[in-house]
């Protein structure tokens, strides 16, 4: 596991003229790629190659997408990032509920889909976490619990350190609602999103050049919120 | 009692009561005595109170018999004026009902309830009228005399001794919300009579002074107070039901009387009425015909005793027996009856000689646990009918025993010396045992007088002489004609039975048929015009069929009828409908007409109208009349049924077509999204710089990718608003981020051109489903890009309004903006802007409007003061609480 280039990518789509694209694509890109056009098909290609990550589009003709991620998840931790198509909010929660890491709408480029594909795959590369993550002019110190914002000290109230450490631990993809009001309120709160709305207005004004304008505390329609580094 | 709750049924019954007492009109009877105890001028007093108290209040007709304190009561009363009915030369003056039900006024004044209207009319009888201006919910205020109940009459003329004409039916009564007794002494009436202030009226005027006897009121006004304490006894009962207190009643009565050709029947009739009412009992009235046939008289005092026993609210059963007392005590067990009512036989009955016992003895001796209630006959002029032998034998029957009787005289002339005289003397009598097998009564009889006169006159020596002079041929002679007489009985008796028998056979075989049509067809044209036909032909009768018409909002002729309705008809057909009575000859209501017409009614509803026209000269009879109105049920029953398939056969229709619909843009949204999102992708990918030409062709490129996305997007957007399945996600949104989501999807629409936001910096978080707001955001965008010349400005902005109630997004721009006349029609599917350039659907707005109000908002059009349109979209608004103190 020295070079990106020996990564395997399983590709699970029915729509071949996609699947082809994402080949091209991906395979550009240094991954080697393997197709599989149905579920099925898709569930034993993944026990047969083990793949480092898996596309997988949620519109498939055999089992639906929620449904082969859920019977991935039985045996297998390999990142799965998702194809869906715009308008559907709830499939994308119900398959980011189902263990899917990350999600991405129809229609995509091919640097979007890479971007997210790098942020995946980190998360099974590094089994320990760097200390130190940098983004834009802001460095966050998750050893020393200290935020710096070109070079000077940030002030962050518990709730708003709580939610910037959730996010740069998944920097690159998404983190729903759900699971950040868990983690800062408890379970309870799971529907009080609001509150979550109010911390990351004040977050954004603290870290954000334009807080009206975030260029890496991004919002995800409905879902949740993303940390993008660059 | 154990058992204190109230009984469902009669809980349901009270509830009916009420139900069809709130939508008719109120109905107020002032009720009194006899004539001038006041209930006119109650009436009118009554009516300036309301008029007072800001109520309309209209005169239909009241007498006021020249009455000074009377008339200065009428005075201020808007009148209907009376409509004028020529008959037999005389001009007669009756209310003006049409004239009232089109003015519709909230209460009307109908004076004399009792009131028998002008040959012509449309009802024979007031109170008729009353009750179809009740139903059409007017209120009505009218009076009445206790004399003038059906109930009652029988009563009051035996008081009195002079005849009343003029009845209502008890259950008309029943139809009253309120009875005010108007009551005055007997003492004071006399006085009043003798001032003259009580108007006797001079036709019959001796029969009257005899009814102003101080004996006669007292019974008279017990009679009246009588009826008002059973009345408001009814009225408590009623009351209970709601309650639990149910010791109080006594339930389960139910009474059967025996109903026959006779006026005594009639009697029996309001006697039971009266039982029944005072014990709050249902009631049936039992006609038990026997094998004998009835005479046209008969028969039309049998048919009044019954139409009584209707009126009066009874349940009418029809049963075949010889046997009454049987018939009765089988009946009374079939429906439950617990007493039986039939009147006190006079002298010997044709029961006691028939079946060794009166029908009394009989009923007790076979009732059991029923009570028999004896009611004592009135004296009256024998009045009984004889069975009509006549009309069953005819002329041919009497020349075959004629012929039969000179062949075997002949035959028995050539044998004369083989054998004795008093051979054909048996000769004669087997022939007339034989012929009464075959023929009737009468040519028996006949046939065995001929018989014996023709042996005695030609064998029996003498010769030639009627004299019989051996006792033995007396007896033989004597023997063939009663031989005569009990075989043609017998005869006569078989036959009444077989025509009987056969008649009942005709009646369920012609049910049969007539349903049998009515369910084979397979369309209801075809089963209607097959079962009228049937009708036309078991009736001797032509049929006219209407249904009901929605479009057209009355009846429409079916075209199976065989006679066509012209105006009038048409009238009293609608008539029926409307009313869901029965109408036209044979009826109470505008009798005068061709048919008779039956509404089909199913549920309280009228689904159409059966008209059925006899021959001029015959009747139907009760039991026809009975078959016709089954056959109506039959008919409502099958035209619901068609009504019902086609709702549902349109409901299906509709619900392919909306999938089919759905289908179709599901699958073309997905056929075209594939091959978009490859090509997207791939433009994205090759973003790497080529050459300036290059360049600029696949930014174009780019440009016509996103134009296709987004008309994919918005017929998608489309289909999920019409077919119902939108359902918001409604979540806490910060408007900054649904604005930079939105102007993030369109940046390459508004590129070259400047563009302001304008939203406050501490707007709190929106309820809003962000999809939904995004997706609108970005259309109003779109257009107003799209739609304003190049360069111009556009500007959007947001906020809660100063009530804190509603958030508001605007998107104005700088172009032409639109008349108001265009405003609503821009939001409607494939509507475009005048001006609008080549290109785009026209759904733009329409799903931007059905977003915004599945998440329960507004959208407005308005011009931009300085030039331009704005779009306000407002959303409710509630403060979102603030998070928890850290």
């Amino acid at each position: 596991m020295t070079t990106p280039a020996q990564q395997t990518v399983l590709v699970i789509d029915d729509e071949v003229q996609i699947r082809r694209f994402l080949h091209l694509t991906l395979e550009a890109a240094g991954y080697r790629v393997h197709e599989a056009d149905t579920g099925q098909l898709g569930l034993g290609e993944a026990a047969a190659c083990q793949p480092d990550g898996i596309v997988l589009d949620l519109g498939l003709p055999d089992l639906d997408g929620i449904s082969v991620l859920r019977r991935l998840r039985e045996w297998a931790q390999t990142p799965v990032l998702v194809l869906t198509v715009r308008d559907s909010e709830e499939q994308k929660i119900a398959a980011l509920d189902a263990g899917a890491d990350d999600y991405l709408t129809k229609p995509f480029s091919g640097r979007e889909l890479l971007a997210r594909l790098r942020a995946i795959l980190r998360r099974s590369q590094h089994a320990h976490e760097p200390a130190m993550v940098a983004f834009g002019d802001i460095e966050v110190d998750l050893a020393a619990r200290i935020v710096r914002r070109a070079g000077a000290e940030v002030k962050l109230t518990a709730k708003e350190y709580a939610l910037l450490r959730l996010l740069v631990q998944h920097r690159g993809r998404v983190v729903i609602h759900r699971q950040i009001l868990r983690e800062l309120w408890g379970p309870h709160a799971e529907e009080s999103t609001h509150y979550l709305r109010v911390q990351m207005t004040h977050l954004r004004k603290k870290l954000e050049a334009d807080p009206h304008q975030p260029k890496h505390l991004k919002t995800e329609a409905g879902i949740g919120y993303r940390l993008v580094e660059t | 009692m154990a058992d204190s709750r109230p009984d469902p049924d009669a809980l349901l019954a009270s509830l009916q009561y009420e139900e069809a007492r709130i939508q008719r009109g109120r109905l107020k009877v002032f009720f009194g005595m006899c004539p001038g105890v006041g209930k006119t001028f109650a009436m009118l007093r009554a009516a300036q109170k309301e008029i007072h108290d800001g109520l309309e209040a209209v005169v239909g007709v009241v007498e006021t018999h020249g009455r000074a304190e009377t008339e200065a009561l009428l005075a201020g009363l808007p009148v209907v004026p009376r409509k004028q009915i020529a008959y037999r030369g005389v001009t007669l003056t009756e209310m003006d009902l049409e004239g009232i039900l089109a003015r519709r006024p909230p209460l009307v004044l109908v004076d004399e309830f009792a009131h028998t209207n002008a040959p012509g009319s449309r009802h024979a009888k007031r109170w008729q009228d009353v009750v179809e201006l009740i139903e059409a919910g007017i209120n009505v205020y009218t009076t009445l005399n206790v004399q003038h109940l059906e109930s009652r009459a029988d009563a009051v003329r035996q008081i009195t001794g002079a005849p009343v004409h003029e009845t209502v039916p008890d259950s008309v009564l029943d139809l009253a919300d309120e009875l005010e007794l108007v009551d005055l002494t007997p003492e004071a009436l006399l006085e009043r009579l003798s001032e003259g202030k009580v108007y006797i009226g001079d036709r019959a005027a001796a029969a009257q002074e005899n009814f102003f006897k101080e004996a006669h009121l007292t019974a008279l006004r017990e009679l009246a107070l009588r009826f008002t304490a059973e009345r408001v006894d009814r009225q408590l009962r009623r009351m209970n039901i709601g309650t639990v207190r149910r010791t109080v009643w006594r339930s389960g009565e139910r009474l059967l009387v025996a109903v026959g050709p006779s006026p005594f029947s009639t009697q029996l009739v309001r006697w039971t009425r009266r039982l029944a009412a005072a014990l709050g009992a249902p009631w049936v009235a039992l006609y038990v015909e026997p094998s004998k046939p009835l005479s046209p008289d008969a028969q039309r005092l049998l048919d009044k005793n019954l139409a009584l026993a209707r009126e009066l609210g009874a349940e009418i059963v029809l049963t075949h027996d010889d046997d009454v007392a049987a018939a009765l005590v089988r009946i009374a067990l079939l429906q439950n009856a617990t007493q039986i009512v039939v009147g006190k036989p006079r002298g010997r009955s044709l029961f006691g000689s028939l079946f060794g016992g009166t029908l009394v003895d009989r009923l007790l001796q076979l009732g059991g646990a029923i009570d028999i209630c004896v009611v004592p006959g009135e004296e009256r002029k024998k009045h009984r009918f004889r069975p009509d032998w006549a009309v069953q034998s005819s002329a041919p029957e009497y020349i075959a025993a004629l012929v039969t009787v000179a062949v075997v005289t002949l035959a028995s002339w050539f044998l004369d010396g083989v054998i004795s005289y008093r051979s054909v003397g048996l000769i004669y009598l087997l022939v007339v045992i034989v012929l009464g097998l075959r023929i009737g009564r009468g040519p028996v009889l006949f046939a065995g007088i001929l018989a014996a006169s023709a042996w005695d006159y030609f064998f029996i020596p003498p010769r030639f002489t009627f004299v019989i002079e051996s006792l033995e041929d007396m007896m033989v002679y004597a023997a063939t004609i009663g031989a005569a007489l009990v075989a043609g009985q017998l005869t006569a008796r078989i036959r009444a039975q077989g025509r009987n028998e056969r008649l009942r056979e005709e009646r369920a075989t012609a049910l049969f048929q007539l349903t049998r049509a009515l369910a084979e067809a397979k369309t209801l044209d075809e089963g209607v015009f097959a079962a009228l036909r049937q009708a036309d032909e078991l009736f001797s009768v032509q049929t006219s069929l209407a249904l009901a018409d929605e479009a057209a909002g009355g009846l429409s002729p079916h075209f199976a009828g065989s006679y066509p309705l012209d105006e009038r008809e048409r009238g009293v057909a609608e008539w029926a409908f409307s009313n869901r009575r029965r109408a036209g000859r044979f009826t109470d209501t505008l009798p005068g007409s061709v048919g008779y017409y039956v509404p089909l009614v199913r549920d309280e509803r009228a689904v159409g109208v059966l008209g059925v026209k006899a021959p001029k000269e015959s009747d139907l009879t009760l039991a026809q009349r009975d078959l016709i109105d089954v056959f109506a049920r039959q008919l409502a029953l099958i035209v619901e049924r068609e009504q019902l398939r086609e709702v549902g056969d349109r409901e299906k229709l509709l619900a392919e077509s909306e999938k089919l619909h759905r289908a179709l843009l599901d699958s073309v949204s997905h056929e075209l999204r594939t091959p978009l999102a490859v090509i997207t992708g791939a433009l994205e990918t090759l973003g790497s710089p080529l050459s300036g030409e290059s360049d600029a062709l696949l930014a174009e490129m780019r440009t016509a990718a996103r134009r296709l996305n987004r008309l994919v997007g918005n017929l998608l957007d489309q289909t999920r608003l019409e077919s119902g399945t939108l359902k918001p996600r409604l979540d806490w949104c910060d408007p900054h981020d649904l604005v930079n989501a939105a102007v993030a999807g369109v940046q390459d629409a508004l590129a070259g051109r400047p563009f302001e936001v304008a939203i406050p910096d501490d707007m709190p978080p929106i309820r809003a489903d962000f999809g939904l707001m995004e997706q609108v955001l970005a259309n109003l965008l779109i257009n107003a890009a799209l739609h304003t010349p190049e360069g111009s400005a556009i500007f959007l902005a947001a906020g809660i309004e100063s009530g804190g109630r509603r958030a508001y997004f605007t998107v104005a721009d700088r172009g032409p903006g639109f008349p108001p006349a265009m405003r609503e029609r821009l939001f409607k599917k494939f509507e475009r802007g005048d001006a609008a350039k080549a290109g785009g659907l026209g759904l733009g707005l329409s799903i931007v409007r059905g977003f915004v109000a599945a998440q329960s908002g507004e959208i407005v059009l308005g011009p931009n003061p300085g030039g331009g349109a704005v779009f306000t979209i407002y959303l409710p608004h509630v403060a979102p609480q603030t998070p928890p103190p850290e």
